[in-house]
């Protein structure tokens, strides 16, 4: 590939973008130059970034952009010297003339009356509208100005915008969510009450409801500092590092079991709980990649340092007989690219496993470059039939001494023998690497050498090893254009619903624009210069006026804005479905915190895994746990990957299958059934309200149902809340003294004793009016 | 409870019904279709993912032959040359070792690949010809040997996969690795459901009594579409769907009760917030409560008259076995289930083929083609597509020791047998033709593609056309390859 992006190339570039962005030039474009909720306006001044490029990426660069061997008519319009050279089917015309459309054969050729001379022809299922036209006129009548992609430009602070409120800030993200909220003609919401804070801060940054305790501080401290102070208790507790967690286990995929075919257990546990000790100890994210990418080649490794390297063998691991061991090596191989790509670099390098990338600037030969990292580990494709062993070849194996002396956050649940987990292990001979043809094991061609792409940032042989551990140091190089960034926008989007790039895994030509360019240039930056401290930059987005907001939604926003690009209130989300689970859990007070260790296998529907299994292994029958193990957190929830928990994925849980940067967000009836029938939720309704009977026995029946909405929604309750709930506890009383076998019915759910003492139809009444509570839409939603 | 108390509560519920629906007009609530999903008519015209495509915004592409399919998915890999593609050159032989010349340097499973020799073998079982169209069945399948002429037989399915985890999900998903979308959830996005009720997508799942090798919740998943297209799997026992029964000690006059106080409760959220997802759950619970009804309805084969049950054969009162998820398969059909997806485990035969086949055989023939019969018989086989057929093939030699009455095969991808019914297929038809040893396709290949393409061409979709923008990338249910068999269409 020829040199485009000279590393000198893209320094002149970037000084001219600097120049660009600080003279405000990106505040005055809109995303898609169409005015809001009105017709299409062409913006004054077209650019190829924001305007031009979607459109060529999306319609064009299939036939005419970075795949060679796709290319049509030898002509790429990706870059400035292909779309202005002279054509080679045309002679004497060129693609591109700037200033003029209509010498423009491109013009010309999407414009054209001609059905069989129109550009895109009708064979792609593709067509430019009239509106992406006009755009593509304006912009070569503006002198069809070629610049790099945003992504691809290391990200440098920029100056925080001056704003007319200077009350209203609190940090400098607020500068520029306020600016770019004034350009569209929004105002922010008022902060929200506080009560909604309290729960909006607690899910957010632990998963966890607020306890009682917390909520009725919090309620109770007038200072000015008691938001701060909040956030920093909820940081500092250990259930940070697992919310942390719940995120980065689903980029790592992690999982309980092998995942082909007969899907036997495998131990990588040990893996997750350092992940949790590294979140709630504020490893640098720098550190925090590094150990995973290659942990196992620093220098004198601990077990430690070698155990996050297990973050590359979460992947799927066959054990199905018969299978060709090479083509699963290289599945594997494949498997740990895509997962740096994606998870890390936030590109989706994939598509150039077959073939050069259609739309990025990414050969095959650079995926194979990549590739060749990953390539050289001790691995074999397949080691051993079902019930061959809980890890494989290069495994690291903990002892109790181990646990007692240095990996003291292993949980090892009182079990005193060893564990072993599958971790990354290098090969003292180099493996030669080769392209595969269309990504086939069997197909090697021409031999390549540990490199990444140079549209990103070439690999400087001098300055790194050509291993996993250089490609770690070449990660957090601080001309690296992505890495920060895409953390940052993974983070972003953990706390505001959505990232600042809304696709947090494709950072590439056909990923979306970040809605908010230099604020998340100067966050990248902020977070890369002060050590990529993680800590520090959760507390600087809950910290902010912005994330602050009231979440009332107006007309307004409902009509201009209704995915909340602008950030002028705070949007209500829908939790995660393991803070689900957690919310039952600790609202009822059930909840075990225990940290780590091997996972849980809590209330399942009977035979889900046994029908689907193949009868081999020691998954193939759902055995379920007892005691204390049930109220675990739904983080520790057994993962089957050829069965994962279905109310889990019923809530959009990832399977695990795969990397995964963002999950879905839906509302289903499967999910109004979970939360009405799963016995996860009617055993916390019981204890709930069996607790409540008891603490209190002689109380009037508002004091249950104030302490129920406290617990379960951290507020009091409306006086006609009161009313609504009070009337429907009383028809369900009435209904269960008249019939006492179903009240025994209704509250026999769930393993958790039962204390005696509790009248019988008050209990279940009240049962069901806590069970209402749980399945009210604010219930599992932070507002 | 005495009269009085009775009439009382049909008061009271009387006038929660009537708050519960001032409630919604007020709200004004369409049908939320987007968050409804597979449930309802998908979010088509919405334009996300597809930003400018010819594709989904004009479904279908043109008049479907078909509306619905039943896929009944034998996993494990069915022997072509004991069911539908009879090779007598094979038993002349047997013993002998296939020749280099036929194997063409086709890879083998690591079950095989160590072997010194591979000896020929012929079928166990006899076949004959069956029906005005002549085709040869083996006399395992009796019962699909008299439906012979409704049936379509492709025996020239090829795949390029030779292990069970990845031919089933190339199958299924048309990628051999990674968490695309399956079928079902393909059509379920393109199609929607025909009932408000039902979902778009259900899978059965039963298992046989030869070598299984288990199936996997992915190959019924939503990949990257939406989570709503996803697969609902249809279960055995008292909870058909999971989570659908109501808790003990409760009962439908106390659910509505609790649906009206939660849609109250929800709408003074609404109120105070004016966010739309606060109705949409509304909805959704709405949804919940009508599904309560109307699947143990569908599911409740006990009401079947019995020339039905005898159709179909005794196990079909067997909740879980083959037979009865046929029969559950033809009602979900019926009640406009897009896509009926049935998986029966146990056609792995590398060992015992002979023994272990008839048993498979005998669970899955009668049943097979009694869905066929009882959809004729309603009228509905023209507008329903029946799919029977496994992952691969197996091998004309044998695996491990060879008996003429004991032998095993091992995994073949490059020919097997396959059938359809209905759905616009020509039916009394066979297809594609394969060597004197069936090993090689000399005639008409059929790749998995191939058949994905005919499958969405029968439904109306053009397989070029629906697409889905997922990480910058336009995916496709056939890659990008596909070519349409339109010899076998009417």
């Amino acid at each position: 590939m020829r040199c485009f992006f000279s590393a000198k190339w893209l320094i002149g570039v970037a000084i001219i973008l600097v120049a660009v962005v600080l003279s405000g030039y990106f505040l005055s474009v809109n995303k898609s130059g169409r005015s809001v909720g009105g017709a299409a306006v062409l913006p004054s001044v077209v650019d190829y970034n924001f305007h031009i490029r979607p459109i060529l990426s999306d319609k064009c660069f299939a036939c005419h952009g970075p795949d060679k061997n796709a290319r049509e008519a030898d002509l790429r319009l990706d870059t400035e010297e292909g779309a202005y050279k002279a054509l080679v089917e045309t002679a004497g015309m060129h693609a591109i003339v700037p200033g003029h459309p209509d010498k423009s054969e491109a013009f010309l050729r999407i414009t054209s009356e001609d059905e069989t001379m129109r550009m895109p022809p009708m064979s792609s299922n593709l067509v430019l509208t009239t509106y992406e036209v006009k755009l593509i006129e304006r912009w070569i009548e503006q002198g069809a100005v070629y610049k790099p992609h945003w992504a691809f430009t290391a990200p440098e602070k920029v100056a925080v915008p001056k704003v007319d409120d200077e009350h209203w800030p609190v940090n400098e993200i607020d500068h520029f969510v306020l600016a770019r909220m004034g350009e569209k003609g929004f105002e922010p919401n008022p902060e929200a009450e506080k009560q909604h804070l309290l729960r909006r801060i607690s899910f957010d940054l632990t998963g966890l409801p607020p306890n009682e305790d917390q909520l009725h501080r919090f309620m109770a401290n007038r200072s000015v500092d008691s938001y701060e102070k909040m956030v920093d208790e909820l940081i500092a507790s250990p259930a940070y590092g697992e919310r942390m967690a719940m995120h980065w286990l689903d980029v790592a995929r992690y999982a309980d079991s092998y995942g082909y075919q007969d899907d036997d257990i495998r131990t990588q546990w040990p893996w997750r709980d350092w992940v949790i000790h590294a979140f709630n100890g504020n490893m640098p994210y720098d550190r925090f990649v590094t150990w995973q990418l290659a942990g196992d080649m620093l220098p004198n490794a601990t077990k430690e340092q070698v155990l996050a390297s297990a973050f590359n063998r979460n992947h799927k691991i066959t054990e199905e007989g018969g299978v060709i061991e090479e083509e699963y090596r290289v599945a594997y191989a494949i498997d740990k690219t895509n997962t740096f790509t994606k998870g890390i670099l936030g590109i989706t390098m994939e598509c150039a496993q077959c073939h050069d990338h259609k739309y990025d600037p990414f050969s095959q030969k650079n995926y194979f470059q990549l590739y060749a990292f990953f390539n050289n580990s001790l691995e074999k494709g397949l080691e051993g039939l079902v019930d061959s062993g809980p890890s494989k070849t290069p495994r690291l194996t903990i002892t109790q001494q181990d646990v007692e002396d240095i990996l003291k956050f292993i949980n090892k649940g009182g079990d005193t023998s060893a564990v072993s987990v599958s971790v990354m292990g290098e090969r003292d001979e180099v493996r030669p690497t080769y392209i595969l043809d269309r990504g086939l094991y069997d197909s090697p061609t021409e031999r390549v050498y540990p490199g990444t792409p140079e549209a990103i940032l070439s690999f400087d042989s001098a300055q790194y090893a050509p291993n996993r551990l250089g490609l770690a140091e070449w990660t957090f190089s601080k001309e690296n254009p992505l890495t920060a960034r895409v953390f940052v926008n993974q983070i972003w989007a953990m706390f505001f619903g959505r990232g600042l790039v809304a696709t947090a895994a494709d950072f590439g030509n056909q990923g979306e624009l970040p809605s908010h360019p230099e604020l998340l240039d100067w966050l990248a930056a902020d977070f890369r210069d002060n050590g990529w401290d993680v800590k520090r930059l959760v507390k600087q987005l809950v910290m902010t006026a912005t994330y602050r907001q009231s979440s009332r939604v107006t007309e307004r926003h409902l009509r201009d804005d209704p995915e909340n690009i602008y950030l002028a209130r705070s949007k209500r989300l829908r939790l995660p479905a393991e803070s689900i689970r957690d919310l039952a859990l600790a609202s009822s007070g059930l909840l075990n915190t225990e940290i780590g260790g091997p996972s849980i296998k809590p209330y399942q529907p009977d035979g889900i895994w046994e029908v689907t299994s193949s009868g081999r292994g020691s998954l193939a029958n759902y055995v379920q746990d007892h005691g204390d193990a049930l109220y675990r957190r739904g983080m520790y929830v057994f993962v089957k990957l050829t069965v994962p928990p279905p109310n889990m994925l019923i809530f959009d849980a990832s399977n695990r299958d795969m990397c995964e940067v963002t999950r879905q967000r839906t509302n289903t009836p499967l999910q109004a059934l979970v939360m009405l029938n799963d016995p996860v939720i009617l055993e916390a309704s019981r204890v709930l309200s069996g607790r409540l009977l008891m603490e209190e026995p002689e109380a009037p029946l508002e004091t249950y149902l104030i302490r129920a909405f406290r617990r379960i929604l951290s507020r009091d309750p409306s006086a006609r809340e009161l009313t609504l709930m009070e009337a429907y506890y009383k028809g369900e009383l009435d209904r269960y003294e008249g019939e006492p076998d179903a009240a025994r019915a209704f509250l026999a759910v769930g393993e958790a004793p039962e204390k005696p003492g509790v009248p019988l139809a008050e209990h279940a009444a009240l049962m069901a009016a806590v069970h209402a509570l749980y399945n009210l839409e604010e219930a599992i939603t932070r507002t | 409870m005495n009269k009085d108390k009775v009439i009382e509560k049909e008061v009271e519920q009387a006038r929660l019904y009537q708050n519960r629906r001032q409630f919604l007009s007020k709200l004004s609530i369409g049908i939320g279709s987007a968050a409804l999903g597979s449930l309802l008519i998908p979010d088509l015209f919405s334009g996300k993912g597809t930003g400018g495509d010819r594709g989904v915004s004009m479904l279908p592409h043109f008049a479907p032959k078909a509306k619905r399919v039943i896929y009944l998915f034998q996993s494990g890999g069915v022997s072509q040359l004991e069911s539908f593609d009879p090779k007598p050159k094979l038993r002349e032989m047997m013993g002998e070792d296939l020749p280099e010349s036929v194997r063409g340097g086709q890879r083998l499973t690591g079950m095989t690949a160590s072997q010194a020799t591979f000896p020929l073998v012929g079928s166990y079982y006899d076949f004959a010809q069956y029906g005005k169209s002549g085709a040869w069945v083996s006399s395992v399948f009796p019962y699909m040997a008299n439906v012979v002429d409704d049936l379509c037989i492709i025996r020239s399915l090829h795949t390029d996969a030779i292990n069970h985890d990845p031919a089933i999900t190339f199958f299924q998903t048309g990628a051999q690795q990674g968490n695309r979308p399956s079928m079902g959830a393909w059509l379920s996005y393109g199609l929607g459901s025909e009932n408000q009720n039902l979902p778009a997508f259900c899978v059965l799942v039963s298992k046989g009594r030869g070598n299984g090798q288990g199936v996997y919740a992915k190959l019924w998943t939503n990949g990257f579409l939406d989570s709503v297209h996803q697969g609902v799997q249809f279960m055995g026992g008292p909870d058909p769907v999971l989570y659908l029964s109501d808790p003990s000690g409760t009962d439908r006059i106390s659910r509505r009760a609790l649906f009206d106080k939660l849609a109250e409760l929800n709408g003074l959220q609404f109120d105070a917030f004016g966010d739309p997802e606060i109705t949409a759950k509304v909805q959704q619970y709405e949804m919940a409560y009508r599904m309560q009804t109307s699947v143990p309805e569908v599911t409740d084969l006990a009401k079947e008259p019995d020339h039905i049950i005898k159709l179909y054969g005794p196990d079909c009162l067997v909740p879980g076995t083959y037979a009865a998820n046929c029969l559950l398969a033809r009602k979900l059909s019926e009640n406009g289930v897009r896509f009926v997806q049935l998986y029966h485990q146990g056609w792995d035969q590398h060992d015992s083929l002979p023994g272990q086949m008839a048993l498979q055989a005998k669970d899955v023939d009668q049943a097979s083609a009694a869905l066929v019969t009882d959809l004729k018989q309603r009228g509905l086989l023209d507008e329903t597509l029946v799919i029977w057929g496994g992952e691969f093939g197996r091998t004309n030699y044998c695996q491990g020791n060879l008996a003429y009455n004991n032998y095993g095969r091992d995994h073949h991808p490059r020919c097997f047998s396959v059938w359809m019914a209905g759905g616009g297929i020509k039916p009394g038809v066979v297809y594609g033709e394969t060597d004197e040893f069936g090993y090689n396709i000399i005639k008409d290949p059929v790749h998995v593609h191939d058949f994905h393409a005919t499958i969405l061409h029968q439904l109306g979709l053009d397989h070029e056309k629906l697409t889905y923008r997922h990480l910058g990338r336009r995916y496709r249910l056939t890659d990008v390859a596909g070519t349409i068999v339109k010899d076998i269409l009417v």
